[in-house]
């Protein structure tokens, strides 16, 4: 059965893909909410199984390959290898994660909300299993069109207008990265298909690791991937759109924003940008490292004096991100072990936090640090999740940012002293901003605010402790995540050399 | 060939039916009958090789695949278009008849400047297209929007008419074949001859006027707004593809040997008409006229297949004709039927008339370019065929940044759709939409969709 008319990563694309579609006709708010629920841990269930069979041996149930556009060389290709398969897994886990803490929020329009939220999930998926470029082009769209959709439609005062701004820029960066890929394309040997037609070139992954590039050529193409893909990171100075767009968007869009979308801008760089740019690549390095490092320390230094919750999330998501991308760039085995770690891990903890302050503006009615207090009398259960879903994202040993962190570290040392030391910083003012946080919001007296606030319930617990738990596995047993993806890493720095 | 004796035939039958027929809705039964006629007879041509007329030409016509298969794409654009908005025709005025018998005219100039082999006939098919259109132009009569609209038209038209003839003349005086076959003219070796090089650029400055492309855009806006809203439907569309089918057809087989002389020309109107286009869009209140901007916008990109001139452009032309045509056929069936064109007219649709707001959704989709739209597939191939040319890439660099504030006119009213709360006045009274209409465009909306899912259904066709 798997393998012959199914395989992972089409069972990945298609179940969010049809149930977001079977979403749309769904009248009663209870029904969708169930349906998408039951679909999310669907989707989980196939990740996971297909976590097991990661063996090179199983590649019959991991790659599939259907003709589609073939008169310009183009298929319909999709595969799990082991940066595509980590971050598959984060995607189906996320979802299920969203869709329970959210349980209670009351949606209008459920059917639509759920549905978009389902098709968005596809789309990052077709992003993490394409392998054929322009495949991947139809999903890094299709995953933005989703978003935009619910952000305009369910988020804050000011949704429409930031949410724009965000689309144009994302929009703006993506079709410069399709010239991007015309341009490799037209350089590409030919291909010859499985029934002997040929084309002229091809849009396959492998034919783009092999095209003829000049130095000249790779230099500027570069430039056409990267801004797509800095542009989604965010990578400084391209990130103003996200923390308006993380402060107007709904809470469980703006958690499928940075605990996942977010990635596919480095998961862009690993796949599509190093290997098929080498030695562009090597001539940038340091452009792209000093753009990361001032975002790294300027973020964190705006957190430290924002007074807005969730723009406090959106500035230390930034000086994260910023230090992955930075660490893909040193371009050793520890650092790019440590960034494909840290991928998954940033995710679910951004997604702890979100859950943390959207309960609390659900519970208080305000995002302002400066106003609340004293959460941690009233919400004890919340506080100590929150403890250690914000000790995971500052890296505290045993909790899993520590691994990721710590091993970009000592790639970023190895690749140079001083910008690993400027980016050391950032651990430093993210300790200062975030405990400053927890002090401010959970502790001291209660107010007229808080004086109201109320325990968080159930669902939302098992989840929170669902996540502490994941977070105390994978900082103490990080070595199976890390030989999910040493393959990846390998290939990824063999074919940069 | 088929396709320009039915026409002139149907056209003459319409025409004749006002004296015939007294009800008023026949005629645009009639109509559809004859679009119907001509897709069957074009499809035999196109499947067969073979026309039902063995007429000689002296190859002043040349039919094949890809000139048959661009005009299937016009009369199916035409006989949705006759399908969608037939009803509204009908309100346009008193002689029903007449208006449909104009188009048939039309669509005989398309097919004659689609097929044309001689520059005679390329001036005569652009006239057959443009003579009914400066009528219906200004068919409201009582309108005096719609009658500054037509003789401004007229003017302007003629003038560029005259251009037009005056390219010819040049040329074939210019020509040391003495001939007006456009694939025998004698272009030198080094430098074109100067006669030829004045006539060259008189033949591009009338075309581009009749697709539009800035710097000979004026009229655009105006003769679109004032236009009744049907008829601005089939000018920005349909003849608007045609007219660049001519175009490129041209100076393709006439000029394409020496086209780096006159690239730098194409390069400046192409970056022209997307600036011009897509700046002045944004600004735009009313729906209509945002529409009569960006159509000019759309002619940028479909400017670079005449930029580009290779095997991808002209597969793009065809594509991106189909794809434009749909979508901007569709959006305007439903603006026709609103009861408000500025963009606040739209507030509110996704709640009060979900079928037509999601259609309308994927017409939008399609105009800016997103993938799975037949919008995306045909500006994918026009990028693929400028960046294959290989010169002036910044030229490429600079459309997709057009694209890109493209969105932002084409977002604005899908953000009034579904996320603006709907005003007093519905957006579009009951009674106007019957389930049929509802239903053609959804099928619209579906052919966008298949269309950019499976390009090849129609590309294919190409190299029948």
């Amino acid at each position: 059965m798997l393998g012959t008319y199914f395989t992972f990563p089409e069972l990945l694309l298609w179940l969010p893909l049809v149930a977001g579609i079977i979403c749309f006709f769904i009248r009663k708010e209870n029904a969708v909410k169930n349906v998408a629920l039951l679909a999310s841990l669907l989707t989980l269930a196939v990740s996971v199984i297909s976590l097991c069979y990661a063996d090179p041996k199983y590649s019959s149930y991991n790659n599939v390959n259907y003709y589609w556009m073939k008169y310009l060389g183009n298929s319909f290709y999709v595969g799990l290898d082991g940066t595509g398969r980590i971050l598959t897994f984060l995607n189906a886990l996320a979802f299920p994660i969203i869709f329970i803490a959210t349980y209670k929020n009351n949606v209008k329009n459920a059917s639509s909300f759920f549905a978009l939220m389902l098709l968005s999930q596809a789309g990052m998926m077709g992003v993490f299993v394409a392998m054929d470029a322009l495949l991947f082009y139809f999903f890094w769209e299709l995953a933005l069109v989703p978003v935009y959709f619910l952000c305009s439609k369910w988020g804050g005062e000011k949704r429409i207008q930031t949410t724009f701004k965000f689309f144009v820029y994302t929009f703006a960066g993506s079709l410069l990265m399709l010239i991007g890929i015309i341009y490799v394309y037209l350089h590409t040997p030919e291909r010859v298909f499985e029934d002997g037609t040929r084309s002229l070139h091809s849009f396959a992954l492998s034919s783009f690791y092999n095209a003829h590039l000049s130095a000249a050529d790779q230099n500027w193409c570069f430039w056409l991937f990267f801004l797509a893909f800095a542009i989604k990171m965010p990578v400084f100075p391209f990130h103003t759109w996200q923390p308006d767009t993380y402060d107007q968007s709904p809470a469980p869009v703006t958690m499928v924003l940075s605990g996942v979308m977010v990635k596919m801008g480095l998961f862009g760089v690993i796949r599509w940008l190093i290997p098929v740019f080498p030695v562009a690549t090597v001539n940038f390095t340091h452009i792209v490292m000093i753009l990361s490092i001032i975002g790294i320390t300027y973020a964190s230094c705006i957190a430290l004096v924002q007074d807005n919750l969730k723009k406090l999330v959106a500035y230390s998501s930034i000086a994260h991100i910023g230090l992955m991308c930075a660490a893909i760039f040193a371009m050793n085995e520890v650092s790019v072990q440590g960034v494909l770690l840290q991928m998954f891990n940033h995710g679910i903890n951004i997604i702890g936090l979100w859950i943390v302050v959207d309960q609390l503006e659900k519970r208080t009615g305000t995002k302002q640090i400066s106003q609340l207090g004293g959460v941690a009398h009233k919400a004890p259960v919340l506080t100590i999740l929150l403890v250690i879903i914000a000790l995971a994202n500052i890296a505290l040993p045993l909790t899993n940012a520590f691994i990721g962190e710590f091993l970009m570290f000592s790639g970023l040392f190895h690749y140079n002293n001083w910008y690993a030391a400027i980016a050391g910083l950032s651990i430093i003012l993210a300790a200062a901003y975030t405990l400053n946080m927890i002090q401010k919001v959970f502790y001291g007296d209660t107010n007229a605010v808080t004086a109201a606030m109320k325990e968080i319930s159930l669902n939302e617990k098992m989840v929170l402790s669902f996540v502490a738990v994941l977070i105390f596995v994978v900082g103490i047993f990080p070595q199976t995540l890390i030989t999910l993806t040493k393959s990846a890493v390998d290939y990824l720095l063999l074919s940069a050399k | 060939m088929n396709a320009i004796v039915f026409s002139a035939v149907w056209g003459i039958l319409m025409m004749f039916s006002g004296v015939f027929v007294k009800s008023k809705a026949t005629p645009k039964y009639l109509a559809i009958a004859g679009i119907i006629l001509l897709l069957v007879v074009n499809g035999m041509e196109l499947y067969t090789g073979q026309a039902l007329f063995n007429i000689d030409t002296k190859d002043m016509l040349r039919v094949n695949s890809f000139n048959l298969t661009f005009l299937e794409v016009v009369f199916g654009a035409t006989a949705l278009f006759f399908m969608l908005s037939g009803r509204d025709v009908e309100k346009v005025g008193e002689h029903v008849g007449e208006y449909f018998a104009l188009m048939f005219f039309v669509l005989c100039g398309v097919a004659l400047s689609a097929t044309y082999n001689t520059l005679l006939l390329l001036f005569i098919g652009i006239e057959i297209i443009s003579i009914p259109l400066y009528i219906l132009t200004g068919s409201d009569k009582r309108n005096l929007k719609s009658n500054e609209a037509g003789l401004k038209y007229f003017l302007m038209g003629s003038f560029s008419t005259g251009i037009l003839l005056m390219g010819i003349a040049f040329i074939y005086g210019g020509n040391s074949n003495a001939s007006f076959y456009i694939n025998n003219i004698q272009l030198g070796l080094g430098a074109m001859p100067v006669m030829i090089s004045i006539g060259l650029v008189f033949l591009l400055i009338a075309l581009s006027f009749k697709v539009s492309a800035a710097p000979f855009h004026f009229w655009t806006p105006d003769v679109y707004d004032g236009a009744p809203t049907v008829f601005t439907s089939f000018m920005s569309t349909i003849v608007k593809v045609a007219s660049f089918f001519a175009f490129i057809r041209l100076f393709e087989n006439a000029f394409g040997q020496v086209q780096p002389q006159w690239q730098k020309l194409i390069v400046f109107i192409t970056l022209a008409t997307l600036l011009i286009g897509n700046i002045t869009a944004v600004f735009q209140q009313s729906v209509k006229r945002m529409l009569a901007y960006s159509s000019i916008a759309q002619a940028g990109f479909m400017l670079l297949a005449l930029f580009a001139l290779n095997d991808r452009a002209k597969e793009g032309l065809v594509l991106y004709s189909a794809a434009y045509s749909l979508a901007t056929i569709g959006i305007f069936a439903i603006l026709i039927k609103m009861n408000d064109l500025t963009i606040d007219g739209f507030n509110g649709m996704g709640k009060t008339q979900p079928v037509l707001a999601a259609t309308a959704t994927v017409f939008l989709l399609s105009l800016t370019g997103i993938p799975l739209t037949a919008g995306f597939q045909s500006k994918f191939l026009m990028l693929m065929a400028a960046v294959e040319n290989g010169h002036q890439f910044w030229l490429v660099i600079a459309a997709v940044l057009f694209a890109a504030i493209s969105a932002y006119y084409y977002f604005r009213v899908l953000q009034a759709i579904w996320f603006k709360e709907a005003g007093e006045t519905p957006v579009i009274e009951a009674g106007e939409i019957r389930s049929s209409f509802k239903l053609l465009l959804v099928i619209t909306a579906v052919l966008i969709i298949v269309l950019g899912i499976y390009p090849e259904l129609l590309l294919g066709w190409l190299y029948h």
